[in-house]
């Protein structure tokens, strides 16, 4: 885009300089009104409803001061549903950002067939998680007649491993799920900051005798730390919002090992009808998220200073 | 197709043992890519009851599409599509013109305490809307807003990530544009009409694109905010009926299969579009 300086001395008519100043708010206003209305009120609400012990509709309860907090403090259902979300997040953040680099890499590389390479990983991310929690619950994890069992059977094993049903592999069953499901959009991200490098930098490395592998550790991946940033700050926080494919599978079991926090939000104020306890636990929650947030912010800005 | 194809078509492809090596891995990456998708096709044209046959084979002994058949007849898929699509269309075009007469507002017009209000907005990013869930459903309740399309689309329209990615690209927008037509006698809005919603036409087709496919696979709040099985969106009832089917493995592969086909076809059909969109949507932080 074309630099636009910000402050330029103009000698317009006055009326065309007013023409940039009237109808400012015109334009903001209904933005404005839907965000406040739909966010900013419920944030601010949200903390009302954290001091009181109101049921679903927000009626009948009584100001309960911090009893929610400090319940939820005392809940192991919260450290066990808060250790499920972050034990997810550890658990697919790395294969999911891997994954999508060298899904990149190798398409990037071929220059060969992109259509093929971008429909094929990135497809599964178009599928609704409806559709993806049924797709491997009913038909890729049953025990014995699950695709997945089928595949091993392939290669001569049968072992009728209870995929969602086991403790020691539901947690890994739905990293393996979320993976093939959303890595797609690391991949696209991967791909568009490499195509965004330019090329006479390969040119110079390949003349001064780089191999493939030295160009790949030299030029590439040093030019994609900033993209390696972003893709892992965005996974973080996708990855802590774990609910649909969890709720779909599993229900959070067997016996709550893969339930999430939100899920537990959803039991407490939805099914358990106590929505000001459910609120003061989601606002643990932001808590959490705040906190990852601002740590990638302060890192962000140091790589960026070095960089 | 063909300008889908990386800018290289053309230049003849040297094939070292590298690009073999290559090759082979993206092929079997792809394969295994596709795999369930292709078995969820496959179970979904076998006869009732072969799908759980073992050992499992791909075709069943014949080819048929009764579980299609008996989808559509049991559930209410159509009125769920029906649903999907509405809620999905008028989210998509509330959104990009709220946020893209926002952004412009931002970018381009004075008024005191515009500064104060973009940080009010710019700070909402960090909002993520899932902790929301219990008190933004106690407001629909109050509100009246429960079962009904209102309720599904006015809590999706107010995106600020958006906001943001359209005041950038506005700010890079010449203001000698709209200077001219300002000198011609336009007004402001049909300045933003006739000059800068052309001119932004790639971008917002690209947020519009992406904001479509999430609130069409929106699951969470759907499904906290209708309750009314005539009133849900696809993914909500799929997941809502899935017991009373009897447990059909070929009729639940069938209904998945309506239920993806949709957003895969839009994504054939704009596959550029959505490859820019990520891209902004995710890059544009940086």
């Amino acid at each position: 885009m074309v630099p636009v300086p910000a402050e330029q001395p103009t000698q317009k008519p006055v009326t065309v300089r007013r023409r940039w100043t009237e109808h400012g708010l015109v334009f903001i206003a209904p933005f404005f009104l839907t965000y406040a209305l739909f966010l900013l009120w419920p944030l601010v609400s949200g903390i009302g409803m954290s001091l009181r012990s109101d049921n679903i509709t927000g009626e009948g309860g009584e100001f309960v001061g911090f009893d929610n907090y400090t319940e939820a403090f005392r809940d192991p259902h919260v450290w066990s549903s808060l250790g499920n979300t972050i034990w997810f997040t550890v658990l697919s953040t790395v294969p999911l950002v891997v994954t999508g680099l060298v899904l990149a890499l190798l398409s990037h590389h071929l220059r060969f067939v992109q259509w093929l390479w971008r429909l094929s990983w990135f497809a599964p991310f178009l599928l609704p998680s409806g559709v993806i929690g049924l797709l491997f619950l009913w038909v890729i994890f049953p025990s014995d007649f699950g695709f997945a069992d089928q595949l091993l059977a392939w290669f001569g094993l049968h072992p009728g491993i209870g995929w969602l049903t086991d403790e020691r592999y539901a947690m890994l069953s739905i990293v393996a799920a979320t993976v093939w499901w959303t890595v797609g959009f690391n991949f696209l991200l991967y791909l568009a900051a490499l195509q965004s490098i330019p090329r006479h930098l390969y040119e110079a490395a390949e003349l001064d005798g780089a191999g493939a592998w030295q160009r790949l550790r030299h030029v590439t991946l040093p030019l994609l730390k900033r993209t390696t940033g972003v893709v892992l700050v965005l996974q973080i926080l996708a990855s802590l919002k774990i609910f649909d494919q969890v709720y779909i599978m599993t229900g959070g079991g067997p016996d709550d090992s893969t339930r999430p926090i939100l899920q537990y939000v959803y039991q407490s104020g939805f099914t358990g009808y106590r929505i000001g306890y459910a609120s003061a636990v989601s606002y643990l929650f932001f808590a959490l998220i705040v906190i990852v947030s601002l740590v990638q912010l302060r890192f962000s800005r140091r790589s960026g200073e070095s960089a | 197709m063909s300008a889908l194809l990386s800018t290289d078509e053309g230049r003849k492809v040297r094939w070292t043992p590298g690009r073999r090596v290559m090759l082979a891995a993206a092929l079997l990456l792809a394969v295994v890519w596709v795999l369930p998708l292709a078995w969820a096709l496959a179970t979904s044209f076998k006869p009732e009851g072969e799908a759980t046959r073992t050992p499992l084979r791909w075709l069943g002994s014949h080819f048929t599409f009764d579980a299609y058949r008996k989808v559509w007849e049991a559930g209410d898929i159509g009125r769920w599509m029906f649903n999907t699509a509405y809620i999905s269309v008028m989210t998509t075009i509330l959104t990009v013109l709220l946020c893209a007469m926002a952004a412009y507002g931002f970018s381009r017009t004075e008024f005191r305490g515009r500064k104060a209000l973009y940080a009010v907005v710019l700070a909402g990013i960090m909002v993520p809307p899932q902790v929301l869930m219990a008190p933004l459903f106690a407001e629909m309740v109050q509100l009246g807003l429960v079962d009904t399309y209102w309720g599904v689309i006015l809590p999706q329209v107010a995106v600020p990530a958006m906001v943001f990615i359209l005041v950038k690209f506005f700010d890079g927008v010449p203001r000698e544009l709209e200077e001219a037509a300002f000198v011609d006698g336009a007004g402001r809005w049909r300045v933003f009409w006739t000059i800068v919603m052309p001119l932004s036409r790639p971008v917002l087709a690209a947020v519009g694109i992406f904001t479509f496919i999430s609130t069409w696979n929106n699951f969470l709040w759907p499904f906290l905010v209708t309750t009314d099985p005539g009133g849900m969106t696809l993914p909500v009832g799929l997941v809502n009926v899935q017991t009373s089917y009897g447990l059909r493995y070929e009729q639940m592969m069938a209904s998945v299969v309506i239920a993806g086909l949709p957003l895969l076809i839009v994504f054939a059909l704009f596959q550029r579009q959505i490859v820019r969109g990520v891209a902004h949507t995710g890059l544009a932080g940086q």
